[in-house]
């Protein structure tokens, strides 16, 4: 069985230091978002815009899909489709071979880490070169990334440069991050000149154009789409947008949500492959046209995976990416992930104070916490839920239903507190674990309202 | 005006004193307030626990309690955040719609309803207020650091009334303390850390108090300032207002 | 039934009824007061460098110095170079310099557009050392959403807006300029 979020959570705090470290690093990325979005004055309605257009999209898709295929087809670009995640690796798989080739190089796709693309491959022999700086530090650890924008957040640059020492030879304990992603530099650009094959991610895909753009600071997907003779984008179907004059509204949502600068260093609009290049694209469902026909999570689909809802998450930054168990983290992926493996990812929508700060950040206006809460109640009517919860619940509900019972209740419990508090206060009891209990007072504000609460008006 | 006063099951049998002073700020105010006798809870415990479905005979409870009454108000944004969005009866649609439209917390009826511009009272201390996720974020009680729109915040300009108080602003102004329902034992390690950070901002600016609109929040921060043995403590904001020390 | 079919028609199927795009207001948005000036501002803040120029000719001598540097060096602003366009991955590695013209640049952002054609070979941009580019000031608009009403991205096979050099923060949140690609990004703009 997975273990559970709160497990994972548990493990992760106990290293204080480490914990608060994390919290104030992706705390420090939520104030450049701040920070940026503060300077423009409009940015409540280009949050509007980005939901409405996204809405649109949603509504029309069928549509704008076919319209994209014909258009990319014209293009000399290669369509395929993929229903599940597996068929999209075998997609994969199969051009490789077409190809007969060895050397891939990868830029961010969390598509590509959903689908275990990499996993896949190497079952098959064939080794994939992660080029974003991040997913390749986590792939040398053989971990998965922790974030969706900042893969390698929950590594210290000790971490990198003892992992960059063994891997890349770079000198024992040189920390000095402009040392290290220098020796990262020269490690990637000779996989780029001699790859042969390119795999990115879609940000958005126009259907009125049948191009695509992918965004990044590094410009590793650019290297690596440029040099390789075959170049693979693969996406989401929901990464559809109608026009090219709607990225405009996206491109000034993304970068500043997700790290608080004005705009990726690349924003590369991919429209047809050079000459002597094949360019291919891959469409994948896995599980989102189901997303689509769930009224109450359809508009999760909105996400443009700018992260902005992680960094801005207190549960998040207290537990660290790998708590979630999933490819995709934070309160996106706990809305996310139940509609892939319900039972699997049960403890996720409860890994949230539903503090609402996801729903203020997000750049579409994905109703996140709402979200959470309603997928609560699904798990509960699926039956994913404990025993012992199940029966407390049950107990609350004839408890507040009958006032006799509640008051009774209340009488007896506050009475059993202050005589015998060891009943609550021991190890068993949770909350009594790091907190005191509160202290019982002899009577309710109810018993007390009986007595005094009509001298009071007098 | 015909007030009632809902008082939240946790206060009613752990805070008497968040209800008392409730009711005497309400009626020094001018209202006429009535506690129904027969109230228990809002619900939002099964609710949030994914058991809404279980919350039907709390619900007709509260309905048979609550209506009748101009307005309902309770010194927890959280439960009448919950009342607001949940509250449904079969048997009396119309009542359940109408209460669910005239439910307020407290700080929100003295701003809006009531617009209370004065308020006697006095409280010499150096006090931070903790903002309440349910009551910030989704009653609008104030403004949200992530938003772009103008900045106000109801609780502190009543605080802000008061004789002799000194507010004093966390870095962190609108983090959540950890409290979230069921999240509070269920995830207890996530929780714990979390009302810790809050704490160690509010003890940067060495206050006295930590003050809110929901007892939730500050139950779940006392207990933690208990177990630290920390001198800071903790008072609801209808403490102060209702204050003249 | 073709995935391609069994996903088309899950999605006719399950997708909300016909709502509207937005209408997007551009009165509603950002204005400065001096395009250039907030360009080269936040250019600047992202690790660009911004040089006035009275006249493009300015540049030539410091492109004769480059060239005989001995170093490989690019110059596409007058023409492109046919013999360039075919250069490999492996042979552009080599690449310290070059010198591109670019459509317009944004103020808002600092990031400038380029089509294909101004670079000859895709990989320029982004393979080199130093990427010098080359935009009119009058060129500058103020956002993205004056950016796209002034090109058409499905007139050539690629283009790309870049907004200063290449740069990480993947360790620890540490800035690092100059991750796989140009370590330093000049924009010439010329009055």
């Amino acid at each position: 069985m997975t273990p559970k979020h709160a497990d994972l959570a548990e493990q992760f705090i106990t290293d204080e230091p480490r914990t608060n470290w994390h919290d104030e690093t992706l705390w420090f990325v939520r104030e450049k978002r701040d920070k940026a979005v503060h300077g423009i004055p409009e940015w409540e309605d280009l949050r509007e815009w980005g939901s409405q257009i996204k809405n649109h999209s949603l509504s029309n898709l069928s549509q704008y899909l076919k319209e994209f295929e014909e258009k990319a087809t014209a293009n000399g670009i290669q369509i395929h489709w993929a229903a599940t995640g597996e068929e999209h690796n075998q997609i994969i798989h199969k051009i490789i071979q077409k190809n007969n080739i060895q050397r891939i190089v990868k830029s961010k796709s969390m598509l590509t880490e959903e689908c275990h693309l990499n996993d896949y491959l190497e079952h098959r022999g064939i080794e994939v070169v992660d080029s974003d700086l991040g997913e390749r530090i986590v792939q040398f650890r053989k971990e998965a990334p922790s974030h969706i924008v900042l893969p390698a957040i929950h590594l210290k640059k000790q971490d990198v440069s003892e992992t960059f020492h063994e891997h890349l030879n770079t000198e024992k304990g040189n920390n000095d991050p402009q040392y290290l992603t220098e020796a990262a530099r020269g490690h990637l650009r000779d996989k780029f000149v001699e790859s042969e094959l390119s795999i990115t991610g879609v940000n958005f895909a126009i259907a009125e154009t049948g191009g695509f753009v992918v965004c990044t600071n590094e410009g590793n997907a650019d290297m690596g789409a440029h040099s390789a003779a075959v170049h693979i984008a693969c996406m989401g179907f929901e990464k559809i947008i109608p026009k090219a004059e709607h990225l405009a509204v996206f491109l000034r949502l993304l970068a500043r949500s997700a790290t608080g600068q004005p705009i990726t260093t690349f924003s590369s609009h991919f429209q047809k492959p050079r000459d002597g290049q094949e360019m291919h694209i891959v469409i994948v469902d896995n599980g989102r046209s189901t997303q689509l026909g769930r009224e109450d999570f359809r508009n999760s689909l909105k996400c443009i995976r700018c992260a902005a809802c992680f960094n801005t998450c207190p549960v998040y930054r207290r537990s660290g990416g790998h708590s979630y168990h999933t490819s995709t983290a934070g309160p996106i992926g706990s809305i996310l992930n139940p509609n892939l493996d319900m039972k699997a990812n049960s403890d996720l929508p409860f890994a949230s104070t539903l503090c609402g700060s996801c729903t203020n950040v997000c750049p579409v206006k994905i109703n996140i916490h709402e979200q959470l809460w309603k997928w609560r109640q699904e798990i509960v009517k699926n039956g994913y839920v404990d025993t012992t919860k199940k029966i407390g619940m049950n107990g609350m509900a004839v408890l507040f239903s009958y006032p006799a019972i509640y008051r009774l209740t209340g009488k007896i419990g506050r009475w059993v507190m202050r005589v015998v508090p060891f009943i609550t206060n021991n190890q068993l009891n949770p909350w009594y674990k790091q907190r005191e209990m509160p202290k019982p007072p002899k009577e309710s504000f109810r018993d007390w309202y009986k007595k005094n609460g009509n001298s009071q008006k007098n | 005006m015909k007030v009632a006063l809902f008082i939240p099951c946790y206060i009613d049998q752990f805070y008497p004193n968040v209800g008392i002073a409730s009711l005497q700020l309400l009626e020094k105010l001018g209202c006429d307030v009535s506690f129904p006798l027969e109230q228990t809870c809002c619900g939002q415990p099964m609710a949030n626990s994914g058991f809404a479905s279980l919350s039907k005979g709390c619900d007709a409870n509260f309905v048979k309690n609550f209506r009748g009454f101009d307005y309902i108000v309770a010194p927890s944004g959280s439960c009448v955040l919950h009342v607001k969005e949940h509250l449904h009866d079969d048997k009396n649609p119309l009542e359940a719609e109408k209460i669910r439209n005239s439910v307020y917390e407290l700080t929100e009826f003295l701003t809006d309803i009531l617009k209370v511009k004065n308020i006697n009272a006095r409280f010499p201390f150096k006090v931070g207020l903790h903002n309440s996720c349910h009551g910030q974020r989704m009653l609008n009680l104030s403004s949200m650091s992530e938003r772009v729109l103008p900045a106000f915040s109801k609780p502190q300009d009543l605080l802000n009334m008061v004789q002799d108080i000194q507010l004093i602003k966390p870095k962190r102004n609108d983090e959540c303390c950890g409290f979230g329902g069921t999240f509070c034992v269920f995830e207890e390690a996530v929780s714990v850390k979390m009302g810790k950070d809050r704490i160690s901002e509010h003890q940067a600016n060495d206050v006295d108090y930590i003050t809110g609109v929901d007892s939730s929040c500050l139950m779940h921060l006392e207990g933690i300032l208990n177990r630290q043995g920390n001198k800071i403590k903790t008072i609801h904001i209808a403490e102060i207002l209702n204050s003249s020390l | 039934m073709s995935s391609r079919d069994k996903i088309l028609n899950a999605i006719a199927a399950n997708q909300p009824d016909l709502v509207a795009p937005p209408t997007i207001d551009l009165d509603t948005v950002i204005s400065y007061e001096d395009n250039y000036t907030q360009f080269k501002k936040v250019l600047e803040g992202i690790g660009g460098k911004v040089e006035l120029l009275s006249d493009i000719a300015i540049l030539n001598n410091q492109i004769q110095k480059d060239k005989a540097s001995g170093q490989l060096v690019i110059n596409m602003i007058d023409d492109v170079d046919k013999q360039i366009v075919m250069l490999t991955s492996f042979e552009l590695e080599k690449l310290e310099k070059v010198y591109l013209r670019a459509t317009l640049g944004v103020a808002e952002n600092g990031s400038v557009w380029l089509y294909e054609s101004q670079m000859g070979n895709r990989l320029l941009p982004f393979i080199c050392q130093h990427l010098m580019l080359v935009i009119h000031k009058k060129d500058i608009v103020t956002t993205m959403h004056h950016a796209y009403q002034q090109i058409d991205i499905a007139k050539e096979g690629f283009g790309v807006f870049i907004a200063g050099p290449s740069k990480t923060a993947d360790i620890e949140q540490s800035l690092v300029i100059g991750a796989h690609g140009a370590r330093t990004a000049t924009i010439y703009v010329v009055e």
